[in-house]
């Protein structure tokens, strides 16, 4: 059941992200971003990571793909259907892209210690386990990941709204 | 063949994650606008929280301590922070660049090259 499952969200996610690769309309990728990190959110739910999934539902197919749809509504100018175009050297990036994978295939296949099945999962995964984790043993990277927030935010705003030429 | 006997190990998962790694660095060499390249990285970025997850799942056993269970997870939460800072702050510089360039295609972002 699990098998089934996990090919189906994989093979989806996998053409998804595909799809975003290869579409010409820079809206349609945008799309196909949404179902791809829907199935990879799916992933984390067969791998016992409920609050990673419902993190990724949220940030990713929430927050960030409708970031990037405003930003392809900011910047879009004129025809859209070739507004996804690859540049000349695409054959260089696809080769490069297939090497990379294909050493990656290969180290992962011949490594017996990664030819694992899992094992029964007992220790949670939960909002309150991660939380926990988060206040006690990491809690000076989640005070940087907040300040890192915040600088970001603050950023990003200084940059979009663009700073008033004065003398 | 039942399908449903074939098994799920680590390296499936690991295999999705090179996978979809592949894909986004194939974007990122071949897209042509910005915003193309931007949704590459981040694809980059779900594979690599996908392979934390995965050897958090299945490289753990019961005798470690709960100090170090979740280790995979609470990673790939900083991955996600800092992806959306990073998606934050790189549509803001795409919109800035296109208010000034009017264009969004890195074939023409070449005013630093000389």
């Amino acid at each position: 059941m699990g098998t089934v499952v996990f090919f189906i969200f994989a093979i989806m996610a996998i053409a998804a992200a595909w799809g975003v690769v290869t579409s010409k309309n820079i809206v349609h990728s945008a799309l196909y971003l949404v179902l791809c990190f829907s199935g990879v959110a799916v992933l984390y739910v067969l791998m016992n990571a409920d609050f990673l999934a419902a993190v990724q539902l949220l940030i990713y197919t929430g927050a960030v793909a409708i970031m990037i749809v405003f930003a392809v509504m900011l910047t879009l100018r004129g025809d859209i259907s070739v507004s996804n175009t690859e540049n000349r050297h695409w054959g260089w990036g696809a080769l490069v892209a297939a090497l990379v994978f294909i050493i990656m295939a290969l180290v992962i296949l011949a490594n017996p210690d990664w030819r694992i099945l899992a094992t029964p999962w007992t220790s949670g995964g939960s909002a309150e386990d991660l939380s926990l984790l988060l206040l006690t043993r990491f809690m000076i990277p989640f005070e940087a990941a907040a300040v890192l927030l915040t600088v970001a935010l603050v950023g990003a705003v200084v940059l979009a709204k663009g700073v008033k030429e004065s003398k | 063949m039942n399908l449903s006997n074939l098994s799920v190990g680590l390296s499936t998962y690991l295999l999705v994650g090179a996978m979809l790694f592949s894909i986004g660095l194939y974007g990122v060499f071949a897209k042509r606008n910005i915003i193309a390249i931007l949704m590459s990285i981040e694809l980059m970025l779900n594979a690599v929280n996908i392979n934390f997850v995965a050897f958090n799942r299945f490289v753990w056993n019961q005798k470690s301590g709960t100090n170090y269970i979740l280790t995979g997870h609470v990673a790939a939460l900083f991955v996600i922070v800092v992806a959306a800072a990073e998606v934050a702050v790189g549509l803001a510089l795409v919109i800035t660049i296109y208010r000034n360039r009017q264009s969004t295609n890195v074939d023409e972002f070449n005013w630093l090259k000389w």
